[in-house]
This record gives structure tokens, C-alpha cells and sequence, in this order.
């Protein structure tokens, strides 16, 4: 009993409502689709919503915590992609195939997304607000265009790399993983809904360890008051880095999630659009509130897609279902109601406590 | 008497223009080993620029500071605080969606070791530090009394208890000297009374030097051992309450002829 009281106390009850969410949502969707009542278009819906909304947990640690406006995540997200589809076409031509894959591939795309989210701190964020925001956009661009002319290719040899023109000859047997604007081509698809529940599962885990930690107090009080900050000794770009990285690192990772689920994809799946799309998640289910985030995500995920019926007029009903969304969810009227009914249930509570 | 030990504080010719302007000019002052001093002067005199100057928000045009010795020329504002000077705030500047007890463990940021890695995976080392700084805060809260509002938000606070938490925060990182900027402002006679007890036991308990900003000048004549009194910038006259109070010069800044 006093586990449960102690898992809602007002510290730890949004980290363990989150949880709760992902982890009914998983259990729900398992039993669907092992009962064969889940239709194909949702099913194959299923690892992408995972992945967005690891990439969306990290952009609510930058923008709503740390209080930047980024406009690259899905740069990251790219960076985490190809990462991993060219470590998996290692372990695939060794013949390591599955699930260690999968997390090896998760593992290096965060890394490789973090060490680039860190080189690319230094000067971005001395920069503030709508700057910071230009920089970072510009930044998701550059690294589209540099996918968009990367060639990489694996054979005997090993890895072959060509920018701009593909000038190069395989030996027999070898394959290309990234061909240009082709992109990745010939994936071994290897990610599943476990797998990616797993994954927004741990990365809740860290968000919430690290706001609840030196560092997290850090970063909200660098947001809150700069001077007073400084003047208790906190170095204000030292937090704003580490939320940048950290923030880019599950970007990385919720990208390798992506790419392991089809057997290919091209760069301009990243584009600017799906950095904005990030960001509207995280606006729409509050800034630094993760539960809002993960519901958000997936409704805005499956939202279009079940809007296909429409057919020309899908986006036109997406961006209008949005608008209303955002009116509804920021009317002060429904805000004070709601206010109302959680103090009512609160008291009732208390009530029954004594 | 106090002037053969080191002071904590040894400020030289400080000086600072903002554009044409002169704000503050030639300020000597020191401040010894758990002094409490007080810094006082007519509205508009440079009092706060001068704390601005020693915390470097503001970098000084001319003379230097010295920190028990040290010239904190180079340093940044977190370097000062590193160094051990802490201050509050005229418009009070706490992180007011933190909690108040959050608020004062954040001034415990250098005082942790634990790493990122540490505090992500939860290994001992996070649980053990946190719960001591837990112990320290709510210690440090107590002395406030404030011990007993420990998980609610700061901004919810009333006015004089956010101003004492204020100084609670300070103290959380460990200072050699507390810079006091109108501790007392807004608050009522009892609360002001009170407030003395408390900074006289801070500066007995945890043995630093105070240096405060004041208005108030039954506070200021009740507890400062030493005053310097700044008008347009420039120091009027230096010297203990009885003195400032007998020097004609202060009584015609504050009165006029």
C-alpha cells in the first residue's frame, strides 16, 4: 500500500502516470493484434508512433524544460536513422541478425546523434530564442541535403563512402546501404511494437531521472530566472547543453527505431515539416508535460492517416481538427472547470482518507 | 581591532560608467571576517550597482575587488559565487515554479558530485546525496522557519517569506560573504524585528561576513556593526551607527539644508 501512495505522491505521480499509459496502451494494442482485431493500416502505424514519441520526449526536455525553441529534431532524428542502417548492414553481412541488432543500432544512432547535437551546441547555443531557432532549422536542412548526396556502400572490402556522385565499384557480393536520394535501401526490418514500447518506455525513464536531478533543477532554474541563476553558481550553458544533447541523443534513438522498421526510406522523410510536426506535439500536449506528449503524438500520428477517406481534403481537416484542438485546450473556461473537478475529486479523496 | 585580520571583502577606487554617466566613483570599503556591515544612501546612489559590481553583472570601469585576498577581476558571476559571495535580490528573483525546497537545493548545485550518468541510472551515489541535501534544506528552511512550506511553489509564497527564502538559497551555497540587497523591504515592524534575530544568527551560525542594502534604518542602526553611506555615487562617509548618525554630511543628503 504504501508503494502505491508513494509511487502518486505529487513528486513522483506524472513520472508514474506516463508509465501507466505506455504500458496500457502497450497491452492493449498486444492483445488486438494478437487477436487479430487491429487493422494493417494501425499495425503498421504501431512503430512509428514509438519512435515520434521518443523523439517528441526529447524535444519537450529542450523546449518545454529548458525553454529553446528547436526546430532540428527531426534532423537528429536522421542522424539516428542512417547511423543505424549502416551498422545493421554490417551485422546483417556477418550474419547477426534481430533484436541485438536492433539495440545496437539504438544504441549508436542516440550516440552519434548526441556527439553531433554537442558539436553543434557550442555555437548554437549562444544564441537565443528566434535565432536559436533559425539556427537549428537551417541546421536539419544541412543535414538532409548532406544525407541526400551521402553513397554508402558495404562489400568484402568494407564500407565504401562517395558524396554528391556515386562513383563507386563494388566487389561481388556487395550491397549499397545508402544510395543518394534513393536513400536506404534493402533493410532488414527488425523493429517490432515491443521493442518500441521498451523504448519510449526508457526514455520516460531518463527525462524524468534527469529533471528530477541536480541537473534537472539546473535546467528549470537557468529557464526560470538567468541571474539568479548565475548568482547561485549554475552555469547557464552548460545545463542548456546538456538538455540540447540529451534531447538530440533520443532523437537518435528514436530514429534507428524508425529505420529498422522499413526496408527503405529516404532522407526527406526528415524534412523541415517533420521537425515542425515534433514541435506541434509537444505544443499540443503542454510544454514539460510527457503524458500530454505521448497522447498527443499518437493521436496526431494516426490522425491523418485515418483521415485518408478524405482524400484531397485530408491535410485541409487535419489542420482544421488542429485548430479546434488547440482552442479547446487553451479555452479558460475549460481550464477552470477542469480545475474545479480535480479540486472536487481531491477533497473527496481526503474525505475518504480520514 | 578588526582591521588586523584579512578582510573578506577589500574594495579599491571602484568605479563604474554606464555610457557618459558616472554611476558609482572611488568607493573604498572592507569588510571583515563576521562583520555585519551596511550599505545606505538616498534613492538613485549606486547601492545596488555596487552589489551588481562585486557579483559581476556588471564588470567595473575602474578598481578592484578583492574576495579574502583574491582579485576577482577575471572572474564571472558564477565564478564569484564559486569564490564565495552570495547575494539576494531587490525584485525578488526566485525560480518560482520550483518548489521552495527545490529552491534551496538548487543552491546546492556545486555542493552534489554525483554525475548525469549517476542521476539517469539512479545508482547510491544520487539516492545519497539527494537525501542529504534534502536534510540540508530543510535545516536551512528551518532557520527561516519556512520548513513547515517546503513542497509548496515558491511563487505561491507571500511576499516576506519569499524574501527570506531568498536568503536561504544564498546561504545554500555556502558563502563566505552574503550581500543583502533591502532584506526587509515590504515587510511589517514584527516581521522586520524578526528578520535582525535571523540574520544575526546566520551570521553567528554560520560564521560569514553580511554586507546589506537597507531603508530601513532601524534595521540598518540595529544590527550594522560599520556603514558606508553612498550619495550620487560617491561615498559620503564610512564609519559605525553613532558616527553616520552624528555626520552632518549624511543628515544634509538625507533631510537637505
Amino acid at each position: 500500500m504504501n508503494v502505491i501512495k508513494n509511487l502518486f505522491s505529487p513528486k513522483k505521480r506524472s513520472r508514474t502516470i506516463s508509465l501507466l499509459i505506455v504500458i496500457i496502451a502497450y497491452a492493449i494494442l498486444q492483445i488486438m493484434s494478437s487477436t487479430h482485431n487491429i487493422s494493417r493500416l494501425l499495425m503498421s502505424l504501431l512503430v512509428p508512433v514509438c519512435a515520434y514519441i521518443t523523439a517528441a520526449i526529447g524535444l519537450n526536455l529542450n523546449v518545454g524544460f529548458s525553454g529553446e525553441l528547436n526546430l532540428g529534431q527531426a534532423g537528429f532524428m536522421s542522424i539516428g536513422a542512417f547511423t543505424s542502417v549502416i551498422i545493421a548492414g554490417i551485422f546483417n553481412a556477418n550474419g547477426i541478425e534481430g533484436i541485438p541488432v536492433l539495440i545496437v543500432c539504438i544504441i549508436c544512432g542516440s550516440i552519434m546523434a548526441a556527439l553531433i547535437g554537442w558539436l553543434i551546441s557550442v555555437p548554437v547555443l549562444k544564441l537565443q530564442g528566434d535565432y536559436l531557432a533559425i539556427v537549428t532549422l537551417a541546421f536539419g536542412q544541412i543535414i538532409m541535403s548532406l544525407i541526400n548526396n551521402l553513397y554508402v556502400g558495404l562489400d568484402a572490402n568494407g564500407l565504401h563512402f562517395a558524396f554528391v556522385t556515386n562513383n563507386m565499384t563494388l566487389a561481388e557480393g556487395g550491397r549499397m546501404l545508402i544510395s543518394g536520394p534513393m536513400g536506404a535501401t534493402g533493410v532488414r526490418t527488425v523493429s517490432t511494437l515491443t521493442a518500441g514500447a521498451v523504448l519510449v518506455i526508457i526514455a520516460l525513464l531518463i527525462a524524468y531521472n534527469l529533471i528530477d536531478s541536480k541537473s534537472g533543477r539546473a535546467i528549470t532554474a537557468a529557464r526560470d530566472n538567468r541571474i539568479a541563476a548565475e548568482s547561485i553558481g549554475i552555469s547557464i550553458s552548460k545545463t542548456k547543453t546538456l538538455a540540447f544533447v540529451v534531447s538530440a541523443s533520443l532523437g537518435g534513438a528514436a530514429g534507428a527505431l524508425y529505420a529498422l522498421n522499413y526496408s527503405s526510406f529516404v532522407a526527406a522523410k526528415f524534412d523541415f515539416n517533420s521537425s515542425i510536426l515534433l514541435l506541434v506535439y509537444v505544443v499540443l500536449g503542454g510544454l514539460g508535460n510527457m503524458s500530454g506528449t505521448i497522447i498527443s503524438t499518437a493521436l496526431l500520428v494516426v490522425l491523418p492517416e485515418m483521415l485518408r477517406f478524405l482524400q484531397s481534403y485530408r491535410m485541409l481537416i487535419y489542420a482544421i481538427v488542429l485548430i479546434a484542438i488547440m482552442l479547446i485546450s487553451n479555452n479558460e473556461t475549460l481550464k477552470t472547470k477542469a480545475e474545479q473537478f480535480r479540486n472536487k475529486l481531491g477533497a473527496s479523496k481526503r474525505k475518504g482518507a480520514e | 581591532m578588526a582591521e588586523n585580520r584579512t578582510p573578506v571583502l577589500k574594495v579599491t577606487d571602484l568605479g563604474i560608467d554606464f555610457g557618459g554617466l558616472t554611476a558609482v566613483n572611488d568607493l573604498c570599503m572592507e569588510v571583515y571576517p563576521e562583520e555585519i556591515c551596511g550599505l545606505i544612501g538616498p534613492n538613485g546612489a549606486g547601492k545596488t550597482t555596487v552589489f551588481n559590481m562585486l557579483t559581476k553583472v556588471y564588470q567595473p570601469s575602474r578598481g578592484t575587488i578583492e574576495l579574502c585576498g583574491q582579485s576577482t577581476e577575471k572572474m564571472s558571476t558564477i565564478d564569484v559565487n564559486r569564490a564565495g559571495i552570495a547575494r539576494t535580490f531587490q525584485n525578488i528573483r526566485l525560480f518560482m515554479n520550483m518548489s521552495v525546497l527545490d529552491n534551496v537545493k538548487t543552491g546546492f548545485h556545486n555542493d552534489i558530485s554525483y554525475s548525469f550518468i549517476e542521476s539517469v541510472l539512479r545508482l547510491p551515489r544520487f539516492a545519497k546525496q539527494e537525501k542529504e541535501a534534502d536534510q540540508k534544506a530543510l535545516e536551512l528552511l528551518k532557520i527561516f522557519d519556512l520548513d513547515s512550506k517546503a513542497d509548496l511553489i515558491a511563487g505561491n509564497l507571500p511576499y516576506g517569506e519569499q524574501r527570506r527564502l531568498e536568503i536561504a538559497r544564498a546561504l545554500a551555497t555556502n558563502p563566505k560573504l552574503l550581500l543583502l540587497d533591502e532584506p526587509a523591504a515590504g515587510m511589517n515592524p514584527q516581521e522586520t524585528e524578526d528578520l535582525m534575530k535571523t540574520i544575526r544568527f546566520v551570521r553567528d551560525h554560520f560564521k560569514i561576513a553580511v554586507l546589506l542594502i537597507e531603508h530601513d534604518m532601524k534595521l540598518v542602526m540595529g544590527i550594522c556593526e560599520r556603514i558606508t553611506v553612498l550619495n550620487f555615487g560617491m561615498m559620503l562617509a564610512q564609519g559605525t551607527p553613532e558616527e553616520i548618525q552624528s555626520d552632518p554630511e549624511v543628515v544634509k543628503a538625507y533631510l537637505g539644508e
